[in-house]
């Protein structure tokens, strides 16, 4: 039988190499007051029934020893633990993305070049990927065990997370977080590849449109283009290299235009308003769906010059997407 | 109500609480806190065995990988009865409203607490929060885990929420008085000579947890009546499609039932410092460090709500705060079990049953609060988090630790509470079946949670069946332990033999007064003149004045 799951991802080593620490302390522990309560009952059982015992009831440099020997394990655990925790919070730049919707009672993934998935994905090894996740209905959570990867996917909001396979393998995807009556039956799998089988996948099947292009295609559908069409005078600002940069507010403050702010802009345009512009546009809240709100992030985000640093290498990023009016005319 | 009626033939002449009157009448109009306890004991052995029922039907589901012996959706609500069951209606109360009822005044001195008629008030509201909330359980069935986690509970769930949720509302208020009524009695109504740190460690743990009843319980009733509030009326706080936050309900719901643990705890190890000192024979090793930890314990434990949210999605700073949070509540735990352990240390250590429950609760209570600290890693619960090494974890600490105790404090107790004596053999036989069962049971799901099986699955790859099967088992093995108790307290009562006044040779105020205990408790207000356990030097100090 096996105590470990495999250990597939970048982070899986840390984490064992935590456990394992924790096992140690957990073992140590529980064997010292294990013996000690074991040989005092025996070593101290009562001899006679008017017995009495010593008075030893107090010492205050036990209290100290016993306060402070779990204090600084405790702090060697809580900064080990953070340290775990900040290389698995902190997405690298050269990730290729995938984009996953979740929903009772099933993942569907998307890739970047179109590539659609249901309840599978393959990624390569060797190279970080990005999720941007989306819920249709109540929480999820993606889970792939040999990746000691867990991310809450919450409706209303885009969960970003990312990994780095480094086995090549098939695991189990779970979901972990309740999610109804078949919610054990919201699971897959997850292929990881050698960058070379990896390839010959991503030639092998019929991409169809990439999201980039889905999304130019809904970014006309909404008219989002009719004030935010890159020309002098316009209503709304031009989302041209917005993605990824700072944006000045009307309130003087300033953001960063990731997924998180990109989304909230179209479901409630309200609430971060970039300075200079009139606040005239409507919400688009329950009238796009959560698969074409990362349609239009993915468009919106190929206006952008792509990431430093070799995003480009080994995904096939989409090409800089044509113009929507363009778009449009096709079918 | 009154004890004019005359004494039966068959019982000595000396009154008690118990044969003070008879009828159903003078037990549900009592004010007598013993009586209430007694109520309580019913209550919540009925709400156990409910809740034990549905623990054994999950794991006859998980007996095989495949869903086959229950549709996922019956599977579903069968762990959600579990859960609300054992949480809400048997582990909340289990320990304060039985043994802290029964034994609060006694130990202090008190002919009652402060309220007697609020103390009646409280057991009825349990009763009948809990049958609400078993009928929306078991006629409408509900889904949604004990966690109520939204937007599932207010849009997607098909289950009783509304109705399950007004019951435990009303149990909540039932909480909160006895909380009420335990710390005004206990400011109030000491024995003269009792100063606060004369005071049996089993009432400094009450006090510990009544604050935790009336800070935090009020918060879970407002949570539960905005969950109700926005299914039927669809508020939008909680729904992010009307731009509500699903994780705040999460803040909210942890903020009580993160406390609502030490709720759990804190009067089990109030129940252990008790059986350690009483069969070691000796004071009690660090009283201060002892009682201050459990009012260390209390402070603590509602700012570490936010550990159940490190894979939410919350900002990391707020998970780094919340993580070294949670690691410090591990400091006060530890001092109470080398305390413990300490008080062992030369002593004149019996071996009788209760003691048998306080040795097993130290293990499994120290080796559940270690895992805990793998939950308080950062980087180590997200692997964890919502598998099956969390549930063996809280099943650690809430059956090896709080129900293991609560048996103990049952059969120390039990010849004052019921003037008999129960069976010694059997009673340490289950305390073995008890021990080995819970272990058979819960120590291979930390195996299996580490290998990744999520909580709350209906079926499971194949992989996981082998441990899935020993936990079964042990499951089988628990349920055996847990009947005998039950069997043979109800035997001793009537063929069991009549229990001396101080059946243990203990200390405390509760074994000088008859046993079983007359209805004003004490026949003349006891004067204390001494530290409490003070068993080198006599029992001279502690007598009654």
């Amino acid at each position: 039988m096996h105590f470990l799951p495999e250990e597939a991802s970048s982070f899986a080593g840390h984490v064992d190499a935590l456990y394992l620490f924790l096992i140690l302390v957990t073992a140590f522990f529980s064997l010292l007051i294990g013996t000690l309560v074991v040989v005092f009952a025996i070593r101290y059982r009562r001899k006679s029934p008017d017995e009495i015992a010593t008075d030893v009831h107090e010492s205050g440099a036990l209290e100290i020893i016993w306060t402070v020997i779990p204090f600084g394990l405790t702090i060697v655990m809580f900064f080990w633990g953070a340290s775990v925790y900040f290389r698995i919070t902190r997405p690298p730049t050269n990730a290729i993305d995938v984009y996953v919707t979740a929903k009772q009672w099933m993942w569907k993934l998307q890739h970047a070049d179109g590539h659609r998935e249901m309840n599978e994905l393959h990624v390569p090894i060797g190279q970080p990927v990005r999720l941007t996740m989306a819920s249709e209905d109540v929480i999820h959570s993606f889970y792939v065990p040999a990746f000691r990867f867990k991310r809450d996917v919450v409706p209303g909001r885009f969960s970003v997370a990312w990994f780095q396979a480094t086995k090549p393998g098939k695991y189990h995807l779970f979901c972990a977080e309740y999610c109804g009556t078949r919610h054990s039956n919201m699971i897959g799998w997850v292929y990881a590849m050698t960058p070379a089988d990896y390839q010959a996948w991503l030639a092998g099947g019929n991409p169809g449109e990439s999201l980039a292009a889905a999304g130019a295609k809904r970014f006309v559908e909404n008219a989002c283009n009719t004030c935010h069409g890159d020309v002098p005078g316009a209503r709304g600002p031009s989302l041209a290299g917005v993605y990824g940069h700072a944006v000045r507010l009307s309130n003087g403050q300033t953001v960063i235009a990731d997924e998180a702010y990109l989304r909230e802009s179209i479901v409630n345009p309200q609430a971060k308003l970039v300075a200079g512009y009139p606040t005239i546009m409507p919400t688009f809240q329950g009238l796009i769906g959560e698969e074409g709100l990362l349609q239009l992030i993915a468009y919106i985000k190929s206006l952008s010059p792509p990431a430093p640093a070799g995003a480009a290498a080994a995904s096939p990023a989409p090409a800089p997407a044509p113009t929507p009016e363009r778009k449009a005319s096709r079918p | 109500m009154s004890t004019s009626e005359p004494v039966p033939a068959v019982r000595p002449a000396r009154p008690d609480y118990l044969n003070a009157s008879y009828g159903v009448r003078s037990w549900l109009l009592t004010s007598d806190h013993k009586r209430i306890a007694i109520l309580y004991l019913i209550t919540v052995t009925f709400f156990f065995a409910i809740g034990g029922v549905a623990a054994a039907l999950v794991r006859l589901e998980l007996l095989t990988p495949a869903g086959d012996v229950f549709q996922a959706e019956t599977y579903n609500k069968i762990f959600t009865t579990h859960g609300i069951m054992m949480v809400f209606f048997f582990l909340i109360p289990a320990i304060p409203a039985v043994l802290g009822n029964f034994l609060v005044p006694l130990m202090i001195g008190a002919k009652d607490l402060a309220f007697p008629r609020i103390n009646l008030l409280s057991w009825y509201l349990l009763v009948i929060g809990g049958l609400i909330a078993l009928w929306a359980l078991i006629h409408g069935g509900l889904d949604t885990g004990w966690t109520f986690y939204t937007p599932y509970s207010t849009v997607y769930s098909n289950g009783w929420v509304v109705v399950t949720a007004v019951g435990i509302f009303i149990a909540g208020f039932s909480s909160i008085l006895t909380g009420l009524n335990f710390i005004v009695t206990l400011h109030t109504m000491r024995a003269p000579g009792m100063t606060w740190t004369r005071m049996p460690l089993f009432c400094w743990g009450m006090y510990a947890t009544a604050i935790i009843q009336i800070l935090g319980t009020p918060v879970i009733a407002i949570t539960l009546l905005l969950v109700g509030a926005e299914r039927l009326f669809h508020l939008g706080i909680f729904d992010p499609a009307q731009g509500g936050d699903p994780v705040l309900f999460q803040h909210l719901f942890w903020f009580y039932s993160h406390p609502a643990v030490y709720i759990m705890i804190l009067p089990a190890m109030a129940v252990i410092s008790e059986l350690v000192t009483a069969f070691s024979r000796k004071p009690i090793f660090g009283y201060k460090f002892i009682a201050g930890s459990s009012i260390a314990i209390a402070a603590l434990s509602f700012l570490v709500w936010g550990h159940h949210m490190f894979v939410s999605g919350q900002s990391v700073y707020a998970g780094l705060v919340f993580s070294i949070l949670s690691f410090m509540v591990a400091i006060p735990s530890a001092i109470k079990v080398f305390n413990w352990t300490a008080t062992l240390y030369k002593g004149s250590v019996s071996y009788q049953t209760p003691l048998l429950y306080a040795l097993g609760f130290i293990g499994l209570f120290t080796f559940g609060g270690l895992t805990g600290l793998f939950l308080a890693s950062l980087g180590l619960d997200i692997h964890v988090h919502d598998t099956y090494f969390i549930v063996a974890h809280f099943h650690y600490i809430m059956v090896g630790g709080t129900i293991m105790a609560y048996l103990g404090g049952m059969h120390y107790w039990w010849p004052k509470i019921s003037g008999k004596l129960y069976p010694e053999y059997w009673s340490r036989v289950s305390a073995w079946v008890i021990f080995i069962g819970f272990n058979l049971t819960f120590f291979p799901q930390f195996i299996v949670g580490y290998l990744g099986m999520p909580r709350r699955y209906h079926q499971y790859p194949e992989e996981f069946q082998v441990l899935n099967v020993m936990s079964t088992a042990g499951a089988s093995i628990l349920g055996i332990g847990y009947l005998i108790p039950l069997v043979y307290f109800i035997w001793s009562m009537r063929y069991g033999k009549d229990a001396a006044d101080n059946p243990w040779g203990a200390t405390g105020l509760e074994w000088q007064t008859p046993s079983p205990p007359p209805t004003e408790n004490f026949v003349e207000t006891p004067v204390v003149s001494g530290r409490p356990y003070d068993y080198a030097t006599g029992r001279e100090e502690v007598a009654l004045g």
